[in-house]
């Protein structure tokens, strides 16, 4: 379908933005890459008043090094990051996700901060932020403020993020050598929306995982991180038994949620499968 | 109100100005306002591949993009590919190979090839398969395309060899 | 009796002297402005006052229409016109499909744009007509639409039941058809037998998803009464003989024409509402009007197919002899049957074809054709094959299980012999000639299934479960009369094909059979430069006009390569005729003495040329006054074909699928597939393999990715190409294709059709394969599609 008529205007500052949000409200809505909200409005499930690109906000771009983070910027694309040397030196599980996200074209233009603020439950990123620890840079009208990716996430395609705030980027902590992880995503088809997922990162000396974040997505109203299966596994020699127990953990602890072809259930077992090939393969390494 | 908005841009190597609504994606704009035929429409959702077109030398969705937001940018479309001599190699694979039946979807999978060849030389039949599955195409079943495009990967590394 | 030749080093005899590309891998010379952005669909055309519809679709499953506000539409800019059913009605007649012989078999008056009741999610009620799709998008929103929601009927089960309400009931009940099948002493056999195995299959309902959606231009002259209909269509003339009765239009004055159509199979031979309100749209307003089904809406007003479930039974003696087949297929339509070819032919087909391949004489058939509150159905490739393939080879595979007998030692036995024919199979149809033995032992080669079933032991000791499946299938092609002529329809069985020498001596050839991507151009222009006797850059082909082309009947059946080719290969003959005639008047000389070849007339004896088909056109054309009073220029002729000899042409073939199944997530991942196809003489190779394995995958799509998700209130729950999965390039495996060559004798050119065997046997394939892998743990699936889902819900692990 053709979407119903908008203005249009491409922002060229932050200021100028918030400006422009503050005065719209919910008539408006920002357009980074554009490849959920064009879809979105060609289906005319949306239709906004104004659509503001902000796809010149420079201070938005880049992804380098800011002290111990790594920092990547709202607008950086998804095909940036599969290609990205800093990323895959220092934040290495997004590189192993990035092919995942739908497909060529779309990664050429969808957005890191796109897909993190839209939330998505069924998406990438937004697990992969909680589990490489990562903190969300958001600016509004009253100033600046961080605001971790653990706490981002609140509801289905909700966040913590104000109605006057943009997401500007985010800081993750540097990866380190010891840093083993496993990105699995399970779909029918490659690029769909998973049936479910998971990233899962921890540190590790020797048989001894600490610092563990096993993030599950596409099984919930929101990325959910199995944290008794994280606390059972941080800090322990991990072996057979303790993979079945934090597999148990995981289980029971995530209520999860049926979508169009596959149940509750289902996703309860795939969530125990998931993890339990995650453990063995980040165990190998 | 929605006024409309001057946008100018490079189009198969030649430079069109126009006056859009902004809610027109670029598809519409190519296929409406300037006639072009390449990219085709087959379902407005970004996810059939069909309106593939190149937006600053990278493929995009053109139904997932609009034509203002290419103000300032070069578009390429099968046709001026063609024209171009671009797609040359490919376009022979896949004549050799059969490898489109209603040619509804060549477009876009042969944007989509060509980016492939260029950003993942090395590709194996499998790492085609799942570069192309951006791009649906219901008559031919993909293997002769996947044939076609492993053709010019191999002669390719037989050359550079 | 015919006994088909082995493979081997098989090398048909020629059809025409100087053979040169029928039989080749010839690349489709005219498809290669597909490849440069430079093809015709009908969405690239543009007329000057052209309209753009769009329609107020039903969004429940049924509703009262109580009233319909269209002011504030009207008023918006750009807006043409708004039309409802009642104004449409004055000028399309509403219709009925059903065929008179398939006895018993009704339907309900059905209009272009509903008029008391919307009886599906995505009927169309108004029409919008703007000057742009945008315009006309916007105005749809203003349309108010008055309605009382009716109980709804979504429950094949229940379908029948007293309590649920009638759709229609004047009708009497929910019941499309019925039919039942009794053929020897089937109780008797079961009674007798060692072995009996039964399951119930389910199939999903799914649809066609062709990338370019169904679309139109329909543009009437007032002045003389002329509509002209731009179609991305399969069968223009019937399209013609439809618009010409529904709206009191003389069949002269209606011109349907196809140009280039982005896939179709068996979506776009239907004659839906919307191209009937579309033309009358046309005839209202006086100017060109367009429709382009939005993907969206495609999905709930393209015809879905396959609804069924079927509950089987097979028996079988100890030494490993089929003895028997029972079937009773429940299979759920739309509200009302499909125009023109109606929605009971697929559950017709079920009947006609279980048990196909197989030579035993006793089969019972029960078929019950129930109609829903949902999206009609109708032919959609392999119609019915699909279905009764996958239910015989599941069964075929299970009484293989209980004798403990090799799946394909199984069939190997009880195939009906290759030297058996011409002969019927136990529903009555009759085969001229078909080479399942030679087929199976085909398909044993290609796969090294010893190693194979040696790879799938070793594995499972690892804990690594593949799975090898067969399908054995027959697939209907080349039909007569006897599929749609004979139950009243004006659908035309027979076609034709003009042949005409152009002055500068290049050959036109105009078909009845049109392309779709098949490549029916290609053959036709094959067929063509070797039997008029030209290279195949001088061969043009024309097709999917009717103004132009011969009568015929278009794309369905697989009958381009059988039907088409034949009329061009007559047409062809004919005037490689006429021309050695007009060519011995020109040189004085015996025409015995003379022959053609490569565009020219040769001296036999000498084998010099001695006259260009040039000079043949310009004399023929222009310097007839050079020619003997009484001779007659003929360089333009037209021959017609039908297919007599048989109701159908049957073919053949048997695919392999191997997989492996991962028993902790459910998921299957597709490892290779193959297929032994017998289409007679194969025409191009090439076409035919893409052919082949187009159509697997598109079988693929049903046994494992697509369905129609209904809730209870009959609604679509998955209409979007994100939620409807259709299969891509990631998750499809390579597919190797092996020919067997078995030509039919109701023709000269002995070809049979090609089209659609892929997706009949595809889904029996895979399907027994997951159930092959499955086989240690006792479990079975056989609801397709079959998701991980269902797989783990099989093997107890939800």
């Amino acid at each position: 379908m053709k979407a119903a008529a908008f203005d249009y205007i491409k922002a060229q500052s932050v200021p100028e933005v918030l400006a422009l949000m503050s005065e719209h409200g919910d008539d408006a809505r920002l357009m980074a890459g554009g490849q959920t909200l064009l879809a979105t409005l060609n289906m005319r499930l949306s239709e906004p008043q104004l659509l503001i690109d902000i796809t010149e906000l420079t201070e938005l771009k880049g992804i380098e090094i800011i002290g111990e983070h790594l920092w990547v910027g709202a607008l950086v694309t998804h095909t940036e990051i599969e290609n990205a040397a800093l990323v895959k030196k220092y934040a290495p599980i997004l590189c192993a996700a990035a092919p995942h996200i739908a497909h060529r074209a779309i990664r050429n233009l969808g957005t890191w901060g796109g897909s993190l603020v839209y939330g998505d439950p069924a998406a990438e990123w937004p697990a992969c932020s909680i589990a490489v620890n990562a903190t969300m840079v958001v600016r509004g009208l009253q100033g600046e403020r961080r605001i971790l990716a653990s706490d981002f996430f609140v509801d289905l395609y909700t966040t913590a993020l104000a109605p006057d705030e943009i997401l500007m980027g985010t800081e993750i902590p540097l990866a380190n050598a010891k840093q083993v992880f496993s990105f699995q995503e399970l779909a029918r088809r490659h690029g769909d929306y998973a049936v479910a997922g998971l990233a899962a990162v921890a540190k590790k000396t020797g048989q001894v995982f600490s610092d563990c974040h096993f993030v599950f997505f596409s099984v919930a109203t929101t990325p959910v991180a199995a944290v008794q299966a994280q606390s059972l596994v941080n800090d322990q020699a991990v072996n057979a038994e303790l993979i079945a127990a934090a597999v148990a953990a995981a289980r029971a602890e995530i209520e999860t949620m049926e979508d169009i072809t596959n149940s509750a259930a289902a996703k309860s077992h795939l969530v125990g499968v998931l993890l339990e090939r995650a453990l063995k393969k980040m165990l190998a390494e | 109100m929605n006024p409309k908005i001057p946008i100018e841009m490079i189009v198969n190597g030649n430079r069109v100005q126009a006056e859009i609504e902004p809610r027109r994606h670029l598809v519409d704009f190519l296929r409406e306002d300037l006639g072009l035929k390449g990219p085709h429409l087959g379902c407005e959702q970004g996810a059939c591949g069909a309106c593939t077109v190149r937006v600053n030398g990278q493929i995009v969705r053109g139904c997932l993009y609009l034509a203002v937001q290419a103000n300032g940018k070069v578009v390429d479309t099968v046709e001026g590919l063609t024209a171009q001599g671009a797609l040359t190699e490919l376009q022979d694979a896949f004549m050799r190979r059969n490898a489109m039946q209603c040619g509804f979807c060549s477009s876009g999978m042969l944007l989509a090839a060509a980016e492939l060849i260029e950003q993942q030389p090395q590709a194996t039949r499998a790492e085609v398969r799942e570069w192309i599955s951006g791009n649906y195409c219901r008559c031919t079943g993909y293997h002769s395309i996947v044939d076609a495009i492993m053709d010019i990967l191999e002669a390719q590394r037989e050359q550079t060899e | 009796m015919n006994k088909p030749n082995d493979l081997a080093g098989l090398v048909l005899d020629p059809v025409t002297a100087d053979q040169r590309y029928i039989g080749e891998s010839e690349p489709r010379h005219s498809a290669k402005r597909l490849l440069e952005g430079q093809g015709t669909y009908v969405d690239d055309l543009q007329f000057p006052r052209m309209g753009h519809v769009v329609y107020w679709r039903s969004p429940v499953a049924h509703m009262r229409i109580i009233q319909i506000h269209s002011a504030a539409a009207r008023n918006l800019p750009g807006v043409l016109a708004v039309v409802d059913g009642v104004q449409m009605a004055t000028i399309c007649k509403p219709w009925v499909a059903t065929l008179s012989h398939l006895a018993g078999m009704k339907s309900a008056p059905q209009h272009a744009l509903a008029i008391e009741r919307a009886c599906w999610q995505g009927e169309p009620v108004v029409a919008v007509v703007a000057e742009s799709r945008a315009q006309a998008e916007d105005a749809l929103q203003l349309i108010e639409v008055e309605w009382e929601e009716l109980p709804a009927v979504v429950s094949m089960l229940t379908a029948l039941d007293p309590a649920t309400p009638l759709i229609h009931p004047e009708l009497g009940d929910n019941l499309c058809f019925t039919r039942s099948l009794n053929v020897g002493e089937v109780d008797a056999q079961f009674a007798a037998a060692d072995v009996i195995a039964e399951a119930t299959f389910g199939f999903g309902r799914h649809t066609g998803v062709t990338l370019e959606p169904r679309c139109q231009i329909a543009d009437y002259n007032p002045g003389d009464h002329r509509l002209t209909v731009y179609h991305s269509q399969q069968a223009p003339h019937m399209m013609q003989d439809l618009y010409c009765r529904q709206f009191g239009l003389a069949e002269s004055d209606v011109h349907v024409i196809c140009k280039d159509v982005g896939g179709s199979f068996g979506i776009k031979v239907h004659a839906y509402p919307d191209d009937f309100a579309t033309v009358g749209l046309a005839i209202l307003l006086g100017r060109p009007i367009k429709f382009v089904a939005d993907r969206l809406e495609s999905f709930t007003s393209d015809i879905h197919a396959r609804e069924h479930q079927v509950k089987g039974r097979i028996a079988a003696t100890k030494q490993g002899d089929i003895l028997a087949f029972e079937i009773d297929d429940l299979t759920a339509i739309g509200p009302y049957s499909m125009f023109p070819r109606t929605s009971a032919i697929e559950g017709n087909q079920v009947v006609n074809l279980v048990g196909g391949p197989y030579k035993h004489q006793h089969y019972r058939a029960q078929l019950s054709v129930v109609f829903q509150n949902k999206t009609p159905t109708c032919q959609y490739r392999g119609v019915g094959h699909p279905i009764a393939c996958a239910v015989t080879e599941a069964l075929v595979d299970l009484a293989a299980e209980k004798l403990q007998m090799d799946p394909l030692v199984f069939r190997q036995r009880n195939v009906i012999p290759d030297d058996a024919y011409p002969c019927s199979g136990a529903s009555g149809i009759k085969f001229e000639i078909l080479s399942h033995e030679q087929c199976l032992r085909t398909i044993e080669k290609m796969m090294n299934y010893t190693e194979l079933r040696q790879e799938q032991a070793t594995l499972r000791k690892k804990g690594i479960y593949r799975g090898i499946g067969f399908a054995a299938l027959i697939e209907l092609t080349n039909p007569s009369a006897a599929f749609y002529g004979v139950g009243g329809a004006r659908i035309a069985s027979q076609d034709g094909a003009t042949a005409r020498l152009d002055p500068s001596g290049v050959v036109s050839i105009m078909v009845g059979v049109g392309e779709q991507g098949q490549g029916t151009e290609g053959i036709y222009a094959q067929i063509a430069a070797d039997a008029v006797g030209v290279p195949i850059a001088d061969v043009r082909i024309i097709t999917g006009d009717t103004a132009v082309t011969p009568y015929g009947g278009g794309t369905w059946a697989s009958r381009g390569a059988g039907i088409g080719g034949e009329a061009v290969l007559l047409a062809a003959q004919a005037l490689q005729e006429n021309i050695l005639r007009l060519a011995g008047a020109i040189l004085q000389r015996d025409t015995a003495e003379l022959l053609v070849r490569r565009s020219q007339i040769i001296d036999k004896a000498t084998g010099q040329a001695v006259l260009p088909f040039s000079e043949i056109g310009r004399i023929g054309y222009f310097r007839t006054d050079t020619l003997p009073n009484d001779f007659k220029v003929d360089l333009m002729v037209t021959r017609h074909y039908a297919q007599r000899d048989y109701p159908f042409i049957f073919t053949n073939g048997v695919q392999a699928s191997y997989v492996e199944v991962d028993l902790d997530t459910g998921f299957v991942t597709l490892l290779k597939h193959w297929a032994v196809e017998d289409c007679g003489r194969v025409l191009n190779p090439m076409l035919v393999d893409e052919q082949v394995r187009g159509a697997i995958v598109q079988g693929i799509g049903g046994a494992l990715y697509e369905e129609c998700l209904y809730d209870d209130s009959g609604l679509l729950r998955n209409g979007n190409m994100a939620d409807y999965l259709v299969p891509m390039a990631n998750e499809m495996p390579d597919i190797e294709v092996a020919h067997v060559q078995t030509p039919t004798a109701s023709s000269q050119l002995g070809a049979k059709g090609a089209g659609e065997a892929g997706t009949a046997g595809a889904p029996a394939a895979v399907m027994n394969a997951i159930n092959d892998a499955l086989m240690p743990f006792k479990v079975k699936v056989f609801e397709q599609p079959i998701t991980s889902e269902k797989i783990l819900h099989a093997l107890g692990k939800i």
